[in-house]
């Protein structure tokens, strides 16, 4: 396997270059041992197409988005302001991310506390790629065929209405996409939003994770794909639940695209 | 000539209209009770929400049962007002069936109103099946209890009342069936009063006639004190409703203020306020009072349909959370602030009672995972989720009140900038992984 090639902010001013994006890694896309595998495979993919992006490394802070929904506005702000000092001073136009939290925040939340950016989840900016045709993908990849069911992160669908570019994606991949019952701006949360992820559950008769499992399970997916990180530990955990982790994986598009590619 | 029925129907009107337009006053008062909220942006789309959302039902039909059903009921409200003010006029000049002179074109008013009539009916008798025979779920929540369930069939019955009403009232004008066009329905209610004589008849067309206006004039009373006021206020809350993503929540300005000041490396920490500052606002809501108009006028918007509820995760999965809990417990005690300062010569006399707690328990604000699912689903644009956040706000930012778990996290993103704790010099390891 190759290895990774990852520059930060620093490393490009240093040079006195300026990257065509900057990847905004996140929290869980930093620490998160699951979610590290999907930072990696979009670098991979990153790097295959050339992309010449930075990232803030040791710079970086969480963007608030879980204090600010948990109720926490000064946390939050204190986050959003110290973040977008940085990225101002880096002069950061564009901002990938693969996470629908930091995508929600840094687009819409920072604006209005100075931080102009445009921001792409890093399924828009693939297909980005795709389109100018700096990335191609194999359709006659492994997974050809296979059936797979899109489960739509809150962050990305109702909240900013991305609905059709990851399935676009999976589409291109060849395989069977089957839809949820509950699917785009009814999708069911996977319980992880408004902080619930970092917290236990109050008094139900059932996990919200378990229940959007149920969903996905009824569709007979071989993959369960999403598009963020948080998503992917409680389908995980909801796919464990019901004791099929060895026959459905759950995955993210980047990883998706990256083990087609082979990479 | 005898005026007293004209004079009696002017007094009739004049009291039905006049209790309204006092009620509306009380309505918009209580509202204003509210913080500002900004709503001069994007002026075009909010015409376009409202045409399409309120005045097109877009939302409405994507249910497409309780939708269709529903559009019938709206158009006959709306079309159905046409024949409303004929009987106004009728009853202030003592004419009879005063658009008459329009001729075919009455005929087909009439016509279609009557066809109308019968389809409210007959959707308004499947609204109630759906409620009491079939027992949708979200008609039996928990919150659907006592008043909000029978103020829901209450509206129902009233509306069936109203329809047969103007069918009787129709099939009894001698004059009207002797034309004997536009009366598509009622042409054939027409023979079930064979046999009576012309003055019975005349009686009852005319017992019919007055029940009926009656009717309508108290069916607009009762809105206020009914969940029904959607039929007015949809309008204007379609229209205030928030233009941006709804994955955008607002950002303190207060805060705002507070944090740039902390970061300021020449501000005076130890510095006196200035003279005459207004002290820091309060942070987050815990009483109505707290939030702002547009939160306030969505609680009187809802009409308890219980779609939000319906799609919410946390209530699916048997949490206490309930979206149209939050909004009937917001209308609830907003009237209970209303009533406070009626009693009060127009002062609020603290009563011991807040939002929080009285009324929204904390379990509910905590269960939320901000999904955005109620605020997709409303036929009306309300937003449940914006009242959640502003309570969850007062109740970490004033009171230290967050679930433990959270109070964690917090602590973690303060000191090392992620919500785990975890050094923040490793964010760049996985690169080395």
């Amino acid at each position: 396997m190759s290895q990774l090639i990852v520059k930060t902010m620093a490393e490009y001013m240093a040079e006195g270059k300026q990257p065509e994006i900057l990847f905004w890694v996140g929290s869980a896309g930093s620490y998160d041992d699951r979610a590290k595998k999907i930072t990696k495979a979009f670098v991979k993919l990153l790097n295959k197409a050339h992309v010449e992006f930075g990232v803030l490394g040791t710079e970086e802070s969480n963007t608030g988005d879980v204090a600010k929904r948990a109720g926490n506005e000064f946390l939050f702000q204190m986050q959003a302001m110290t973040n977008i000092e940085i990225l101002n001073a880096y002069e950061v136009k564009r901002i990938v991310t693969a996470c629908p939290h930091s995508y929600n925040t840094l687009k819409n939340e920072y604006p209005s506390l100075g931080g102009n950016y445009q921001v792409q989840h890093h399924t828009e900016y693939i297909q980005e790629l795709m389109q100018s045709g700096r990335l191609k993908i194999e359709s006659n990849s492994e997974l050809h065929g296979k059936r797979i069911t899109f489960h739509d992160p809150c962050y990305l669908g109702r909240a900013n209405e991305v609905y059709e570019v990851p399935r676009n994606l999976l589409k291109k991949l060849g395989v069977e996409l089957v839809e949820m019952k509950r699917n785009r701006r009814t999708a069911l949360c996977c319980g992880a939003g408004g902080a619930q992820m970092f917290k236990e559950p109050e008094k139900g008769d059932k996990d919200i994770n378990v229940l959007r499992t149920e969903d996905a399970l009824e569709t007979q997916p071989s993959i369960i794909a999403t598009g963020c990180p948080y998503c992917n530990t409680m389908m995980t955990d909801g796919v464990k639940a019901k004791e099929k982790e060895g026959s459905i994986q759950v995955l993210d598009i980047a990883e998706l695209i990256a083990n087609a590619q082979g990479l | 000539m005898n005026y007293i029925p004209n004079i009696l129907f002017v007094i009739v009107l004049g009291i039905g209209i006049g209790y309204f337009a006092k009620n509306v006053k009380k309505l918009i008062r209580n509202i204003k009770l509210g913080h500002t909220v900004d709503v001069s942006d994007n002026r075009s789309q909010r015409w376009k929400n409202m045409i399409n959302i309120a005045l097109g039902q877009s939302k409405m039909v994507r249910r497409p049962v309780a939708g269709f059903l529903h559009v019938i009921v709206y158009l006959g409200f709306i079309i159905i007002n046409i024949e409303v003010l004929e009987i106004v006029i009728d009853g202030i000049f003592g004419t009879h069936r005063i658009f008459s002179f329009l001729g075919g074109f009455y005929s087909f008013l009439i016509g279609s109103f009557e066809i109308l009539a019968v389809l409210v009916l007959v959707s308004v008798i499947v609204f109630w099946i759906r409620r009491n025979v079939i027992k949708l779920k979200r008609f039996w929540k928990a919150e659907m209890t006592a008043w909000p369930k029978n103020d829901a069939n209450y509206i129902l019955y009233f509306e069936m009342v109203l329809m047969c009403l103007f069918l009787i009232m129709n099939a009894t004008d001698s004059h009207f069936q002797e034309m004997n066009s536009g009366n598509v329905i009622s042409g054939m209610i027409a023979p079930w009063f064979d046999g009576f004589s012309a003055s019975t008849l005349h009686g009852i067309e005319r017992t019919a006639w007055w029940l009926h206006i009656m009717g309508i004039l108290v069916f607009l009373n009762y809105l206020y004190f009914s969940k029904h006021l959607h039929i007015l206020l949809a309008f204007p809350n379609t229209f205030f409703a928030s233009v941006k993503p709804k994955g955008q929540f607002n950002n303190l300005e207060a805060v705002t203020k507070e944090v740039k000041l902390m970061m300021d490396p020449n501000a005076d920490p130890f510095a006196a306020p200035a003279e005459g500052e207004t002290p820091p606002a309060k942070f987050g809501a815990s009483d109505v009072t707290d939030l702002n108009w547009l939160q306030l006028l969505n609680a009187y918007t809802c009409t308890e349909c219980g779609r939000c509820t319906s799609e919410c995760p946390a209530n699916l999965t048997g949490k206490k959370l309930s979206p149209r809990k939050i909004m009937m417990d917001t209308r609830d005690r907003l009237e209970e602030v209303g009533k406070n300062i009626d009693a009060n010569k127009g002062e609020f006399k603290e009563d011991g009672k807040q939002l929080l707690d009285n009324y929204i328990t904390r379990e509910e604000l905590w269960a939320c995972t901000t999904c955005n699912a109620c605020v997709e689903a409303c036929p009306v644009s309300i937003n449940p989720l914006s009242i959640i956040l502003d309570m969850r706000r007062y109740l970490v930012m004033e009171q230290s009140a967050a679930p433990m778990e959270l109070n964690n996290i917090m602590t973690n993103i303060e000191n090392n900038g992620a919500p785990w704790p975890y050094n923040q010099m490793d964010r760049l390891n996985w690169t080395k992984e």
